[in-house]
């Protein structure tokens, strides 16, 4: 079984709502009330998403979407 | 909205870097090659004309300024002529830290995705209601015809105001935006009218509560506390603002490729599923609004000294054509995959209307799209672009059919 070797996280500090990373990967990421960002549960990127996991990160304007290999 | 020319006498600028002017036919018609030479020879230009201000053309000054709420004060977003004693509040767009989170925070929850898919059918309505008026025409104008009426109609829904009232609202921001910027009495007469209107809206709203933004936003609370009606009114007059000219543009500046550039029309007819990589990309190529902030303090951006009392033009459009951060920068690349445009301005004042925006472009390319898949400019004609703060065409003949 194959298990996810990436992580994202939004940076709570950076994120101002612009609401992209969840446009691009809905899989990986919700709003909160006031429509910021943050990672759905640990943020693990199950196999096949890590595509979606980068493009969700070159498409945040204010760099709040980090992602790390595990 | 047939002369949008405020100053016939006005001197035309002489020196980019040290007499910049926006309101200059030149920049008017064509602003990128000016940009693109500033961004070379002198980052972080500055003028005599506005009382004094700078322009600063690369992404990560834009950035810095953006961020730096200490130095850079949003009370005043537009430069203009004068700075008049009182300022006309529009939170909170016009707010700063501390007080503008809780501000804010009254106007996101309506703009929310969910809650803008839910007026997608709306819009998709209107737009095809404004083709059926033109379409046997075989041409029009689709600034005056298309583009303009659709967001304006789609707010007016959303505040829960006669549709009708649309072109009222034209020329508020028509006084405010563009003729305001050099005449200070009809920016405020228009500032009155608009304060009226709403005073009267509200009105009808006591004790009987509608389902729509004008209620929302008299009835919000803060700390407990309804907020007072002046406040209210200020942040509704921003809805109006706000929502109208930019979105207009947007969706302009969309066509306008299109027009000119057939095959991209045709791929996105054929390839459907990148209508939000295009539309991201016209953002960022055709960004239509640019902001302004006041310099508070004295201060250095990337060594350059700024002066207490000078206002910055914040050009959002030009920082998104900076080649330091867009690989072809100047090249309109609708699969673009990488694109961290700042067309909805970055830091805490990001464009509380993003999502709304983003709705009313898609659906308005695409409604189009469909009933008009191709079409040209009108070489017997020319296309006329908006003065000031918020670029896009005002004139754009189009003929349809093939060429």
């Amino acid at each position: 079984m194959s298990h996810s070797t990436m992580r994202v996280h939004v940076d709570q500090d950076r994120c101002q709502g612009h609401n992209r990373c969840k446009a691009l990967a809905p899989e990986l990421f919700e709003l909160g009330e006031f429509g910021n960002a943050r990672e759905i549960g640990d943020g693990a990127v199950p196999p096949g998403l890590e595509d979606k996991a980068a493009l969700a990160r070159a498409n945040c304007p204010e760099f709040a979407v980090i992602l790390t290999e595990l | 909205m047939t002369d949008t020319t405020t100053n016939v006498a006005r001197l035309p600028a002489t020196d980019w870097t040290t007499d910049w002017d926006h309101l200059d036919p030149r920049w008017r018609n064509d602003p990128y090659p000016i940009w693109d030479e500033l961004r070379g020879t002198c980052p972080i230009a500055h003028t005599k004309r506005f009382m004094g201000a700078y322009l600063p053309t690369r992404y990560e000054d834009v950035k810095a300024i953006a961020y730096d709420t200490e130095h850079f004060s949003s009370r005043r977003v537009v430069v203009r002529e004068f700075r008049a004693e009182t300022i006309i509040p529009a939170p909170p767009i016009t707010s700063d830290p501390p007080r503008h989170k809780a501000l804010k925070q009254i106007l996101l929850p309506p703009f929310l995705p969910e809650e803008i898919a839910r007026i997608e059918p709306k819009a998709r309505a209107i737009c095809n209601e404004l083709i059926d008026g033109f379409i046997a025409d075989g041409h029009c104008d689709a600034a005056q015809r298309y583009t303009r009426h659709i967001p304006v109609r789609v707010i007016a829904h959303m505040l829960g105001v006669p549709e009708e009232d649309g072109d009222l609202y034209i020329r508020w921001i028509h006084e405010i935006l563009e003729l305001g910027i050099t005449d200070d009495a009809i920016m405020w007469r228009a500032f009155g009218e608009m304060t009226e209107y709403f005073i009267a809206e509200i009105a009808k709203r006591k004790g009987a509560p509608r389902d729509d933004l004008i209620t929302r936003v008299m009835g919000a609370r803060i700390d407990g506390e309804t907020i007072p009606e002046e406040l209210g009114i200020g942040m509704l007059r921003l809805l109006l603002i706000a929502g109208i000219d930019t979105t207009w543009s947007g969706i302009g500046a969309a066509l306008w490729h299109l027009a000119r550039t057939p095959e991209d029309a045709r791929r996105l007819i054929a390839e459907p599923e990148l209508m939000p990589t295009a539309i991201e990309e016209f953002l960022r190529a055709f960004a239509p609004v640019t902001m302004a902030r006041e310099v508070m303090k004295d201060t250095e951006i990337n060594g350059c000294p700024i002066k207490a009392g000078n206002m910055v033009l914040l050009s959002f459009p030009a920082a998104n054509r900076d080649p330091a951060m867009f690989a072809d920068a100047d090249k309109v690349l609708i699969d673009r995959k990488e694109n961290r445009h700042a067309a909805f301005g970055l830091g805490i004042h990001r464009c509380v209307g993003s999502n709304l925006a983003r709705m009313e472009m898609t659906v308005a390319v695409e409604e189009w799209l469909k009933r008009i898949p191709q079409f040209r400019l009108d070489a017997g004609k020319a296309v006329a672009w908006s003065e000031g703060t918020v670029r896009g065409p005002r004139a754009l003949p189009v003929i349809f059919g093939a060429a």
